[in-house]
């Protein structure tokens, strides 16, 4: 017995000795993501013979419950994966604790503008290795069978198309010249983008306030659910075609002649399109009008479970993830953009039919400060659904949507 | 052993019985107990308190998620939602289920095989049969409104529409019970004795008496059943929800929200899982009264 304990602490001491760290990274499945973190915790481990890193993936539809009940169990991740928006509830809760500094330091020089949204209350919980904008796919062959030879540049312009390329059979759309979605990105489009093109502000610089209950804000919304109620763009995506995102998959099917999505379809569409498209940047208002556009990302955050020798490792790991190295193979493998500023200045990027109109945006794009990333979500969309689909007065929807989003900040900031 | 020994003082053949039996039931009794009843519990302590990942930093906030739900327009919403999709949908299963076992009842070829279909959707997976009716029911290119239009309707929303979308949930989620309902009814009717028919039809009963004094009465267990267990599945309802109207789960406009659907939003969406529990501890005692009360008003004992 005693013979048996003495072993085992030497071996305890060699591994000391060694200090041989285990860390645990969780994101949610998403096929080429999971494969580029394999390959790259292959070349951090080969990098750092001291640490291993364990990587375990859960169902996107699971993720926030595993973490949820797994961090208090004591039983979760060290470094862990998480879409921006989520992380006022997750700080405010507990479940990540603030990066040091020198990581500060870092966002503040080096990332693009809309990494400050990784802070709280003046701390950063997280860096991103990739972000996200949105852009106007169109369907070339649509646009030239229309007599369009290039996409819109103004809102009047995409109108104008739009209405063109609508088709109705009796009471049916057969094509949709722009397929709306409350639910999709539209709800960003109209809260970051519009509302800041006419001239007004979505919130405080503070994030407590909400600031598009004016004129400016009204006049966005307006003209927003005017593009159904008016203009004849066509009709809701999940009015015309079936599925859980129906406005991309109609756009896919050849269906749609233009909708706006965030550079994470991209993948998709390349796949499943079988047709001539292509991207553009988001119209503005008028010639010469204010370019702006909704930017956001997933991050990587160190949980309270990461602490002693587990904390280290775990930065260097984050630190890894976040590198300009990983920025530029996470680019190539699964498509997302850089979120440092050096790299997005590459014309290769710039240049690039598909990426450049998404890169050029990321300069000029913003991250909402959501505390409620789902509550917030929805009444937005239910701003814009009762005017749709119930028949509502615009402005008396926007009122309700300025009470009701002001009292999630509220609860939030309480 | 000697089989000449006497049974052991002090404990009896029956006592010893009983001993094993009960041995077999603890444990089933205990997984009982700890992992359905100690949550429960749990799960109201857990909503006196602000939840936090670190236990010990969890304040304790008393009976104030109980005040904010008075307050919560949307828990509101959910809770007359669910309500709605119990109302609707407990009798609409019933009876068809009563309905369709009736006539399978009467069918003696191909029964197996009927059973079989109708009971196929009950065991298929609830994300599958909610991309199925998202396609059928597609308000422009579904086959549902095409049949609709042969007969002069115009396209309905349906999913699509605040006013539509509750009972076409409703809907496809009794087309996914109604299997379960026909088997149990199925079992139900060919427990009945068949003399109490001859009985009956030899002192002259019709049809409608052999079914409204025999048939109805002797069912009574089987509809109490179905009636406490569908009730207890719509008003927990949840994963057809979510996948029927995936992008805006609830909507539109939270007219299919659930409480269930609440429960899981403010706990793993918002990570406030102390006003979740205090929801939860709701719905476990909006499930418990309405439980009970079925059973003292529906059931009746029924001796011939």
């Amino acid at each position: 017995m005693q013979k048996a304990l003495v072993i085992l602490i030497a071996l305890l001491g060699a591994a000391l000795a060694q200090g041989q760290v285990t860390i645990t990274y969780w994101q949610y499945d998403f096929k080429s993501k999971v494969e580029a973190v394999n390959e790259l915790i292959k070349k951090f481990e080969a990098a750092n013979p001291g640490i291993r890193v364990l990587h375990q993936t859960f169902p996107y539809d699971a993720y926030q419950q595993k973490v949820a009940s797994s961090i208090p169990a004591g039983q979760g991740p060290d470094v862990v994966n998480l879409f921006y928006g989520w992380l006022p509830t997750w700080v405010k809760a507990g479940y990540l604790q603030p990066l040091p500094a020198e990581y500060v330091r870092m966002v503040d020089n080096e990332f693009l503008g809309m990494a400050q949204a990784a802070k709280v209350e003046g701390r950063l919980y997280g860096i991103p290795t990739a972000v996200r904008s949105l852009a106007l796919f169109y369907n070339r062959d649509l646009l030239n069978a229309a007599g369009f030879n290039t996409p819109p540049k103004t809102w009047d312009e995409f109108l104008n198309i739009a209405s063109k390329l609508t088709v109705r059979q009796g009471n049916r759309f057969t094509q949709l010249g722009y397929a709306m979605a409350p639910d999709g990105q539209d709800h960003h489009l109209v809260r970051e983008v519009l509302i800041r093109q006419f001239g007004g502000r979505p919130y405080s610089d503070d994030g407590r306030r909400v600031l598009y209950g004016d004129a400016a804000g009204l006049k966005a919304f307006t003209f927003y659910t005017d593009w159904f109620k008016k203009h004849n763009v066509g009709t809701l995506g999940n009015q015309f075609f079936p599925g859980n995102n129906a406005y991309r998959d109609a756009f896919i099917a050849g269906r749609v002649g233009m909708i706006i999505d965030g550079s994470f379809a991209i993948g998709t569409i390349r796949s499943g399109a079988k047709f001539n498209w292509g991207v553009a940047e988001l119209p503005v208002e008028k010639v010469g009008g204010r370019k702006v556009n909704y930017g956001s990302f997933w991050m990587h955050g160190l949980t309270p479970l990461a602490t002693g020798p587990k904390q280290a490792a775990s930065l260097k790991f984050l630190e890894f993830l976040v590198s300009e190295e990983t920025q530029r193979y996470w680019l190539e493998k699964v498509g997302e953009l850089p979120a440092r500023k050096s790299l997005i200045k590459d014309p290769k990027l710039t240049l690039d039919k598909v990426f450049g109109p998404f890169v050029l945006s990321l300069a000029y794009a913003k991250a909402t400060p959501f505390v409620d990333e789902i509550g917030q979500r929805k009444v937005m969309t239910d701003a814009i659904n009762r005017v749709l689909l119930e028949n509502k007065d615009p402005a008396e929807s926007w009122r309700m949507a300025v009470a009701e989003e002001q009292k999630l900040l509220d609860a939030f900031w309480k | 052993m000697r089989p000449s020994e006497p049974a052991r003082r002090g404990v009896s053949l029956a006592a010893r019985e009983a001993l094993w039996a009960l041995a077999f039931l603890a444990i089933p009794l205990a997984f009982f107990l700890f992992i359905r009843i100690w949550p429960a519990f749990q799960a109201l302590w857990l909503s006196l308190f602000d939840w936090h990942a670190d236990p010990s930093q969890r304040p304790f906030v008393g009976l104030e998620h109980y005040h904010q739900m008075l307050e919560d327009r949307l828990l509101l919403k959910a809770l007359q939602n669910t309500l709605a999709y119990t109302l609707l949908g407990v009798p609409t299963q019933i009876l068809l289920g009563l309905g369709i076992a009736l006539l399978l009842n009467a069918v003696t070829r191909f029964r197996d095989v009927f059973r079989a279909i109708y009971f196929a959707p009950y065991v298929t997976p609830a994300a599958a049969v909610a991309w199925v009716f998202s396609w059928m029911l597609s308000p422009n290119f579904g086959i549902v409104n095409e049949i609709l239009g042969v007969f002069g309707i115009p396209p309905q929303p349906f999913l699509t529409s605040p006013s539509q979308a509750l009972v076409t949930v409703t809907m496809v989620v009794v087309w996914q019970n109604l299997g379960f309902q026909v088997v149990l009814f199925l079992a139900g009717l060919q427990n009945i004795p068949r003399d109490y028919y001859e009985a009956a039809r030899i002192d002259g009963a019709s049809n409608w008496q052999l079914f409204r004094h025999i048939t109805l009465p002797l069912l009574n267990p089987v509809m109490v059943f179905s009636a406490v267990i569908g009730t207890i599945g719509f008003l927990q309802l949840f994963t057809q929800v979510v996948n029927l109207n995936f992008t805006d789960q609830g909507g539109p406009l939270g007219s299919t929200l659930t409480l269930a659907l609440y429960i899981y939003q403010q706990a793993f969406a918002r990570f406030d899982l102390g006003y979740a529990a205090a929801i939860t501890v709701l719905l476990f005692v909006i499930i418990l009264a309405i439980t009970l009360v079925q059973l003292r008003l529906l059931s009746r004992r029924v001796e011939y």
